[in-house]
């Protein structure tokens, strides 16, 4: 058992920094994150006009389709944020409920991504296209695994949580994927704004 | 002390606030996706911009609680993200994207 699993009923964990451990180390992993898409995104802005004989990102953005999907991953966050707050309560019913929910936002986002890439890809724009389509598809992409990865932790807290198998404190897992997932969205706004809806 | 007030003290706000956070960010989204539409003339860059700030600022905030959290979160979140806008702001520099 850590000294994290050992915090009182007032969130104070038992640590030199009186905080938790796993939770300093989520920040820690996120703050790092956004040197991650940092970089793909001043990539992506870069060679955003180096089209070649590819399509322009005007001729195949969808912006009401990606809107919706935006809207999607929005809300995904407020159905995270409910479990986390549920989580809190120790109301386990709707920990799973909201969490469940929230997994199914995510799986919807991403396959409105999947279909995204198919639609474009049928318009000639492959990875290898240009300059552009190549930058654009790795940080979408890379968003888009970020994103299934989340769906995969909401899944496996689902599972844990009616298992009862979720060591330590139940509140502070949930809390955990909960920050993971809030930072997806997080992204997810830049990239929208930047790559979507500012043309090149 | 109720379970609410519990929750809203110590991680918070209420599920009624969250709500009202969740329709603030989906209004300014519809606003965002407005832009595209309506000519804003000069407006139209930094009009984006701010929302794009004011958005994320409300869900590293609210949603991420780093707002209602222990300090040290917010400098070890915001000393990442700082440094990611610095370290490209300067790589962009150097290959001359805002000239």
């Amino acid at each position: 058992m850590t000294a994290d699993s050992h915090a009182d009923s007032h969130g104070a964990a038992h640590t030199s920094t009186g905080l938790s451990n796993n939770k300093l180390g989520m920040w820690l992993f996120l703050g790092s994150e956004c040197l991650l898409f940092g970089g793909l995104i001043s990539t992506y802005m870069l060679y955003r006009g180096r089209v070649g004989e590819g399509p322009r990102p005007s001729q195949v953005f969808d912006i009401p389709f990606t809107s919706v999907s935006s809207f999607v991953l929005l809300m995904s966050s407020l159905t995270m944020v409910l479990a986390v707050s549920a989580a809190h309560k120790g109301d386990e019913r709707n920990t799973s409920l909201w969490v469940a929910i929230t997994a199914l936002l995510g799986a919807t986002f991403v396959g409105g991504q999947v279909y995204e890439f198919t639609a474009f890809y049928n318009e000639g724009m492959g990875f290898t296209t240009s300059l552009f389509s190549s930058s654009f598809y790795v940080l979408t992409g890379f968003h888009g695994v970020h994103v299934t990865v989340g769906i995969i932790m909401l899944m496996s807290t689902v599972g844990i949580l009616k298992r009862s198998k979720v060591p330590g404190s139940k509140a502070e897992t949930v809390e955990m994927i909960g920050l993971y997932w809030h930072f997806v969205d997080v992204v997810w706004i830049i990239i929208f704004t930047l790559i979507y809806l500012i043309p090149a | 002390m109720t379970t609410e007030t519990h929750s809203t003290t110590e991680h918070g706000m209420s599920n009624a606030g969250y709500v009202r956070i969740a329709a603030i960010l989906a209004a300014i989204t519809a606003l965002e996706v407005a832009t595209y539409y309506i000519d804003l003339g000069a407006l139209f860059l930094p009009s984006l911009l701010i929302m794009m700030v004011v958005k994320f600022i409300i869900v590293v905030s609210y949603f991420m609680h780093l707002k209602f959290d222990n300090k040290l979160f917010s400098w070890v979140f915001y000393a990442g993200l700082i440094l990611a806008l610095t370290v490209y702001a300067i790589f962009l520099a150097t290959f001359h994207f805002f000239s």
